[in-house]
């Protein structure tokens, strides 16, 4: 089989290599926008799908619809991861671009609760579902796509191409959402204005589709098919196998499952702070957290292409490391920029400005913004909403009260530099890993044996941690209301899982993984 | 090194029977909660990621207890 290895990167030149990492990438990277835009859009929807009355309810369900995206990955890993390694990478992968395309279309379609009651939800849930389905078939197609025909000793350059696209995703689902909702004006957006991210997507998804249409068939698939080779039990072959099963589990708590909450940790969860504990403003918080992305993105590559040179391993696993050691002074740091308690304020220069607005029913919206400011430049706004409603039989409802923090250049910089340094983790852990997962499993059940312990790690324990986190944080809050002062900063608490997890898989990485480029033995 | 990553078999193994134990424990008080999100909450922990990380560390650590990740 080395023979074969030999062969491929003379075969194959630059221009194909860069056409099927393009292809691949593009792809990956539209799949990911698809997902993202569900999460960044969270609150909105919720107030869309789900009953208005209990709005912290709504909200969590959402979350709970969120989870469901990313709970169902590993079936779809299980399921296309089989399809892959049966039919071959090129089909499966267009089949979960469909799926994936087709679902997010769908959402943009959906009436809200308010027209067609709890079959708002449920039609929501079910696409999530479809989603989350196709995600997990889609990220191990196009890695092992890539992986096969990237030649030996470059792979982790190759693949962190594709590594690349589910950052690059969330950057831009972003900056869709922003675009939006900048020139459409929040009224409009949150009214129908969100739609557009999401039917946005089927153009995307068509012009993804023509291009992998063109794309040729992995030659090691090709390879394998034509020697009659193939897996023809993929699954049985991956999970029933101890000399590979114990390879899935390795790869799950000695890499994956680390990889999966730091990568959520410094993206997401680092979004949902800044906006639910530090309260900054909607545009600015974004606006930070796409800065930050974008500008560590290219370390993906950097990683990756280092990882050939020194091993998947030790980069890793200081990624992880350094998420455990540092993530309380990094949270601690971001909440003390937007914490208006420690700063002075001039109570001369705030301002009340109330507002009425009159709805299509008749309801009247009296909106109360008052404005502080504080020495540094930090502005915040109190903003209270309350509806009265045309029908003087309706209970009055309580009124809205929102905080928004706007920071000032130079705190506004440094919360960009803090989460870039999260993200820096991210591009350590994530870079490498599509390599070294690949090179963990042979040929014939590669694509299933990779896709599991990715979806597992990625998807539920990284997928899980803004949710535990804000479970952890509430726990806290509400210990430390009921006595004031048993928990110093209940903020941070929510840490505690992505740090635990990293942890345990830093020490397992540590002992178990081999610091070298696994060769797989059949191709 | 071999020794040590074989007797650290144990270590993952009551791992995940602490975890689960931890795990279920706190899922069952959230799914008898009131609030919606509590439930919600319990029983992804419960059904998702318990038999995860249990089942997984668990085997994990019999195979690393049985010299597997030796070589």
């Amino acid at each position: 089989m080395s023979g074969s290895k030999a062969k491929k990167p003379q075969a194959i030149s630059n221009r194909t290599l860069f056409s099927v990492i393009s292809a691949s990438s593009v792809g990956t990277l539209i799949e990911w926008y698809d997902f993202y835009i569900f999460g960044s859009l969270a609150a909105i929807l919720s107030s869309q799908f789900f009953p208005k009355d209990n709005p912290t309810a709504a909200l969590l369900s959402t979350l709970a619809t969120f989870a469901a995206g990313f709970v169902v990955r590993p079936f779809g890993a299980l399921v296309f991861g089989r399809l892959g390694d049966l039919v071959g990478r090129k089909y499966t992968f267009l089949v979960t671009l469909v799926l994936m395309g087709g679902s997010t279309f769908a959402i943009g379609l959906i009436p809200g609760y308010a027209t067609i009651g709890f079959w708002a939800p449920l039609l929501v849930l079910l696409l999530r579902l479809i989603q989350g389905l196709a995600l997990g078939g889609e990220y191990g197609g196009a890695a092992t796509y890539v992986a096969e025909y990237a030649p030996e000793g470059r792979r982790g350059y190759y693949t962190s191409f594709i590594q690349t696209t589910a950052t690059l995703g969330l950057f831009v689902s972003l900056g869709v959402i922003l675009l939006t909702r900048e020139s459409l004006g929040v009224d409009k957006f949150s009214d129908w204005g969100w739609r557009v991210p999401f039917l946005l997507s089927i153009l995307l998804v068509a012009v993804s589709i023509v291009i992998r249409l063109r794309m040729a068939e992995s030659p090691l698939f090709s390879k394998l098919k034509t020697e009659g080779n193939l897996s023809k039990n993929p699954l049985a072959e991956s999970f029933g196998k101890k000399q590979n099963l114990k390879m899935v589990l390795l790869a799950l708590f000695g890499a994956t499952a680390g990889q999966g909450v730091i990568w959520y940790t410094g993206q997401f969860y680092a979004l949902s702070f800044i906006q639910k504990a530090c309260n900054i403003e909607f545009v600015q918080s974004n606006t930070i957290v796409a800065i930050a992305l974008l500008a560590a993105t290219p370390l993906f590559v950097v990683f990756g292409g280092l990882s050939d040179r020194i091993g998947r391993k030790g980069i890793m696993l200081a990624g992880m490391a350094l998420g455990v050691l540092t993530y309380r002074p990094i949270y601690d740091k971001m909440y003390s920029l937007a914490d208006v308690s420690q700063k002075q304020e001039f109570t001369d220069a705030q301002t009340i400005n109330r507002t009425l607005a009159k709805q299509e029913n008749g309801d009247l919206i009296m909106t109360m913004t008052t404005t502080h400011f504080y020495a540094g430049g930090l502005v915040a706004k109190d903003i209270e909403k309350s509806v009265t409603s045309s029908n003087a039989t309706n209970a009055p409802t309580k009124p809205e009260i929102t905080k928004a923090v706007t920071l000032p250049t130079g705190s506004f910089w440094l919360m960009v530099l803090l989460i870039f340094v999260q993200v820096v983790y991210v591009t350590m852990v994530y870079g490498p890993i599509a390599a070294f997962l690949v090179e963990l499993f042979p040929t014939r059940i590669r694509y299933t044996s990779m896709s599991l312990p990715y979806h597992i790690g990625n998807g539920i324990f990284g997928g899980l941690t803004p949710f535990i986190a804000t479970a952890l944080v509430a726990t806290a809050t509400k210990a430390n209301d009921a006595v004031p002062g048993s928990v110093a900063k209940p903020y941070l608490e929510g840490l505690w899982y992505p740090m635990l997890v990293a942890g345990v898989c830093f020490v397992i990485g540590l002992l178990y993984l081999n610091n070298k480029s696994y060769s797989t033995a059949d191709d | 090194m071999a020794s040590l990553k074989k007797y650290l078999g144990v270590v993952w193994i009551l791992l995940g029977i602490y975890a689960g134990y931890d795990r279920i424990t706190d899922s069952l008080i959230k799914i008898g909660s009131d609030k919606l999100e509590d439930r919600v909450f319990g029983w992804v922990v419960l059904c998702v990621l318990v038999p995860i990380v249990v089942g997984g560390l668990i085997l994990f650590g019999k195979y690393a207890l049985d010299g597997e990740y030796d070589s």
